[in-house]
């Protein structure tokens, strides 16, 4: 069964059944059930990065240096634990931009440079071609050894044979036509291929299949379990360095962790791998699964590496087996036919997968960021003036991908032999790292700037080709031997494997550490030292804080253009009928029937440019739409209005200021306004100690008297009489402290009834006198008054008169009975009417002038005499007299009377009269 | 009650842990020569370090918050 023509039949059998995989995906797409729009297909498509280097690469790295194949694998487990970090941002970013592939990121975000995009499509283009032809390498050597069946023979040396008898050419050749027809088959706005994501996520589980077949054959069936194969190779000297070989054969662990560092930029930045990690992701959430499950098929595929590279060893101890082939030829070497063939169509999907997806990457990078921006700026090919540029577009792209082949044939046929596959594997992967300064810093620096990203890329492309890529050349002798020995021109320094006299280290490590040393330091120290323009700041912010921005991405431009001449442009890359169909679509949105309604203003001119973002790229899309959209310089009233935007930030920020102030001003105010209520609280508990001691000597009083009289029932008349009156006069007492305290709760609380009339305080004060005459007769005091007539005051005719008859019975009780005098005067002028009551009684002394008008401070010693009064007559008279507007107070010196005087403002009308 | 470490948190201390796994000097501290049920001691850590690590980060990453 494993004739040649059978091998060939399963091949074409295995590649149809992908492109009916493909088609089917392709279909649901369109129906809207995408077939890869699951986190499973996700995970399963990053397994593209496992090619025909893991395939039978890594068992032949094994061979020779033990577990040094594993960097390469634990790198991505590293990476997918950060890619909700990074991965994430790319795939938001990439979205938000239409990106169409690493060439076009990169460039974007340094302001759609068109050189960035060419510089790191070259690199690309040129850093991938090893790669490439290791894959080429892969399948045309398993097919010639499996042609050879049942001798297990190593195929001649890569160059030997004549191009056109030679396997890898056709190798290459098939593989183009494949690529052309999964990655080129239409063009896209979208940029995304659902049915090549389908099949490559089906390819992965092929060679998965596959290798874990051998794997389990080798190990269980050829020898006695892993246990077997680990203590017969422990028996053969050679073979027993190879089972603890760090720090000898795999390497210094230097090298282990720069290959650990390697694998994780490559797993991102090399295109294939950019292409379905971030371009072609439908869902940023997938990258929880993949997190997992990418780093599991990768542990499972390298599962059996070591025992597989064991037994070949074991099994072909002459040594004339190339250890990269074993694990086809061990099935061979046992006749298991149908393994071996199940081997080759493993290692072919592994192959042309990494084969269609790099190439169709590569492809719409040298298409979108190379050719294209070409051919726009060349005035010669007169590519503005023609109609419908699809069909260009997908020439250019299929150009490209048969271009890459042979790029990729010529590579094997130079240096392909020089080399084991991980080798060249790992030039490529030395490549692709120069984008990681570029793109990482740009995702998370605003300061890079396109300049330092340009001279970053230079700098690290350079070494990596004087260091990497000549080498290559020189092992294949195309180029003098003499160069890595004496260094050029004699300069020993300049020595490409040992530059400025680095050695000691492997020489992937060696161009890592130079490379990164002036990749990195370029990007930082041009950047540091270069400007930004307005639009790379703008797209800086927009990578750099994507995840923060609300709303639609994308330089705002100034300027229009009619509707219909944008959409002449962009059916000129997509087709007329698929524009007419956007436009539509866009015209329904925008609330409009027809596409001539549509207003040519700047979100239309944004929308075009993003469809064409999707096919040609940024850098060319703003190109194109440039000519037909001409931007108008900063006018007049655009700067007005950047100066009002600042203005009013401006003024914010002081209104925030002032805010403030005033906050720290009522925080004060709270403060006092709370201190004050504290000590009012303090009052009225002292104000409620003071009213129930007062209120108690008068009950003492009576409840003494009453239970005199209560236990002496025989007691004298006139006794019980004089007792009874006693309780009586405690009892009004009594009633007048009450009614005073619920007076003064009131005039305090405010809830006191204020009438409010005209009064002549003439007539007021005169009835006060007469009402009070009884009073100074019985006690024979000698009253006189003397009222000048006064203007009328406003006030509450009741409360003046309880004030007056307060005074004037306070005057009675501190008089001298028989020589006593009061004296009454009322005065006024245009202002205020002056009231006085003089007396010729004991008078008060200065400390006392102040207190009397407290509450229930009466002068002399309240302990030892008998109260005269309440204690509050003074202070609720205080209140009265203020609540009407005037003032209340006391002359007086002890022994020589005192004048206790109230103002009143004069009536308003009338003061108005007397101005 | 303290709030849980937040899952980008828990994802970064994974990542550093795991750095420090498949690194020196842990590695030269398995580095040896020796077997594990027949398989080379290096052999068998790596690998039971790396499915440790796949076990984490599907617990970390895309389990329930």
């Amino acid at each position: 069964m494993l004739q040649g023509w059978f091998i060939v039949l399963t091949s074409f059998a295995y590649i149809g059944l992908l492109f009916f995989i493909a088609w089917y995906a392709d279909r649901r797409a369109q129906a809207g059930r995408s077939l890869i729009a699951n986190p499973w297909v996700y995970s399963l498509s990053l397994a593209v990065y496992a090619t025909a280097w893991t395939f039978y690469g890594s068992v032949g790295r094994a061979a020779t240096d033990g577990v040094g194949f594993l960097p390469i694998y634990i790198g991505p487990t590293l990476l997918l634990l950060l890619g909700w970090f990074v991965l994430r941002k790319m795939i938001r970013i990439a979205r938000l931009q239409r990106t169409t592939s690493l060439a076009d990121f990169i460039s974007s975000r340094y302001g759609k440079s068109a050189l960035l995009g060419g510089l790191v499509t070259v690199i690309a283009v040129i850093g991938i071609l090893p790669y490439i032809s290791l894959q080429l390498k892969a399948v045309s050597t398993s097919f010639q050894i499996l042609l050879q069946y049942p001798e297990i023979v190593m195929p001649p040396k890569a160059g030997t044979a004549q191009v056109m008898q030679d396997t890898a050419f056709y190798v290459a050749l098939f593989m183009a036509l494949f690529s052309i027809a999964f990655g080129t088959r239409q063009l896209d706005a979208a940029e995304r291929h659902e049915g090549m994501v389908a099949a490559i996520a089906f390819e992965s589980i092929v060679k998965l299949v596959a290798f874990l077949a051998v794997g389990i054959y080798v190990a269980f069936w050829m020898y006695d379990g892993l246990g077997d194969i680990f203590s017969r190779a422990a028996g053969r000297p050679d073979l027993d360095v190879l089972l603890a070989p760090l720090g000898g054969a795999a390497g210094s662990y230097a090298s282990w962790v720069w290959f650990t560092v390697l694998s994780m930029l490559a797993f991102v930045f090399l295109p294939r791998q950019f292409q379905v990690a971030v371009i072609e992701a439908t869902d940023e959430r997938h990258l929880k699964r993949a997190a997992w499950l990418f780093p599991l098929y990768v542990l499972a595929i390298n599962l059996f590496v070591l025992p597989i590279a064991f037994g070949g060893l074991l099994r072909f101890p002459e040594g004339g087996v190339d250890a990269d082939t074993f694990v086809l030829t061990l099935p061979m070497s046992q006749h298991a036919e149908a393994l071996a063939l199940l081997v080759f169509v493993g290692g072919l999907s592994a192959a042309t997968g990494m084969v269609i997806v790099e190439t169709v990457a590569l492809s719409t990078m040298v298409c979108n960021d190379l050719v294209m921006p070409l051919l726009l700026r060349v005035k010669a090919f007169r590519l503005g003036e023609q109609r419908d540029l699809s069909l260009l577009l997908l020439d250019i792209r299929r150009a490209a991908i048969v271009a890459i082949l042979m790029g990729g044939y010529f590579y094997y046929l130079l240096a392909g032999e020089a080399y084991a596959l991980v080798s060249i594997g790992l030039i490529s992967f030395a490549a692709v790292a120069q984008f990681a300064p570029a793109a990482i810093g740009g995702l998370y620096w605003k300061g890079g700037t396109r300049q330092g990203a340009l001279a970053g890329l230079a700098a690290g492309f350079a070494v990596w080709t004087w260091t990497l890529l000549i080498p290559a050349f020189v092992r294949s002798d195309w180029i003098s031997r003499e160069l890595l020995e004496r260094g050029p021109w004699g300069l020993e320094f300049l020595k490409p494997t040992q530059l400025f006299g680095l050695a000691g280290l492997d020489p992937i490590t060696h161009a890592l550490i130079w490379s990164a040393i002036f990749n990195a330091g370029a990007y930082v120290l041009v950047s540091l030292s270069s400007r930004q323009s307005a639009s790379e700041h703008a797209q800086a912010t927009l990578y750099v804080d994507v995840f923060t921005q609300m709303g639609e991405p994308g330089t705002q431009w100034r300027g229009a253009a009619s509707a219909s001449a944008l959409q002449a442009l962009v059916g000129r890359f997509l087709g007329p009928a698929r524009a007419a169909e956007l436009f539509t679509a866009y015209a329904h949105a925008r609330g409009v029937q027809r596409i001539d309604e549509l207003e040519g203003d700047r979100e239309l001119v944004r929308f075009a440019e993003l469809q064409l973002a999707g096919t040609i790229g940024a850098a060319s899309a703003r190109t194109m739409v440039a000519t037909v959209a001409q931007e108008e310089p900063l006018g007049l009233e655009e700067v007005m209005t950047i100066l009002d935007e600042a203005s009013q930030l401006i003024a914010y920020s002081h209104r925030l200021e002032e805010k403030q102030l005033a906050l720290e001003v009522a925080t004060a105010e709270l403060q006092a306004a709370n201190e004050r209520l504290k000590e009012l609280d303090r009052l009225k508990d002292d104000f409620i100690s003071t009213v129930t001691h007062e209120l108690r000597t008068p009950l003492t009083s009576i409840r003494a008297f009453s239970e005199i009289l209560h236990d002496n029932p025989d007691l004298d008349p006139a006794e019980r009489q004089r007792f009874l009156g006693l309780v009586i006069k405690e009892s009004e007492r009594l009633t007048r402290l009450i009614n005073q305290v619920l007076d003064l709760a009131k005039l305090e609380s405010g809830h006191a009834d204020w009438r409010s009339e005209d009064l002549d305080m003439r007539e007021v004060v005169g009835e006060a006198v007469s009402a009070t005459s009884a009073l100074f007769r019985s006690k024979g005091v000698r009253i006189q008054a003397s009222l000048a007539p006064a203007p009328p005051v406003r006030g509450d005719r009741d409360r003046l008169m309880q004030v007056l008859l307060n005074l004037l019975s306070n005057a009675v009780k501190f008089s001298t009975p028989g020589t006593g005098r009061v004296e009454v005067r009322l005065s006024g002028d245009g202002s205020f009417v002056r009231v006085e009551v003089e007396d010729n009684g004991v008078g008060i002394g200065p400390e006392h002038q102040a207190v009397i008008f407290e509450k229930f401070r009466q002068v002399g010693d309240t302990l030892t005499e008998k109260p005269a009064g309440t204690g509050l007559g003074l202070a609720i008279c205080r209140r009265i007299i203020a609540h009407l507007g005037g003032r209340l107070w006391v002359e007086s010196e002890p022994g020589r009377g005192s004048v206790f005087a109230f103002t009143l403002p004069v009536a308003a009308e009338d003061a108005r009269a007397a101005d | 009650m303290p709030k849980p470490a937040s899952r980008a948190h828990r994802i970064v201390g994974l990542f550093l842990a795991a750095c420090l796994l498949f690194n020196y000097p842990l590695l030269a501290v398995f580095n040896v020569s020796g077997t594990v049920w027949g398989v080379p001691i290096l052999y068998a850590y790596l690998f039971t370090a790396w499915g440790i690590a796949i076990l984490l980060a599907a617990l970390v990453v895309d389990g329930r918050e």
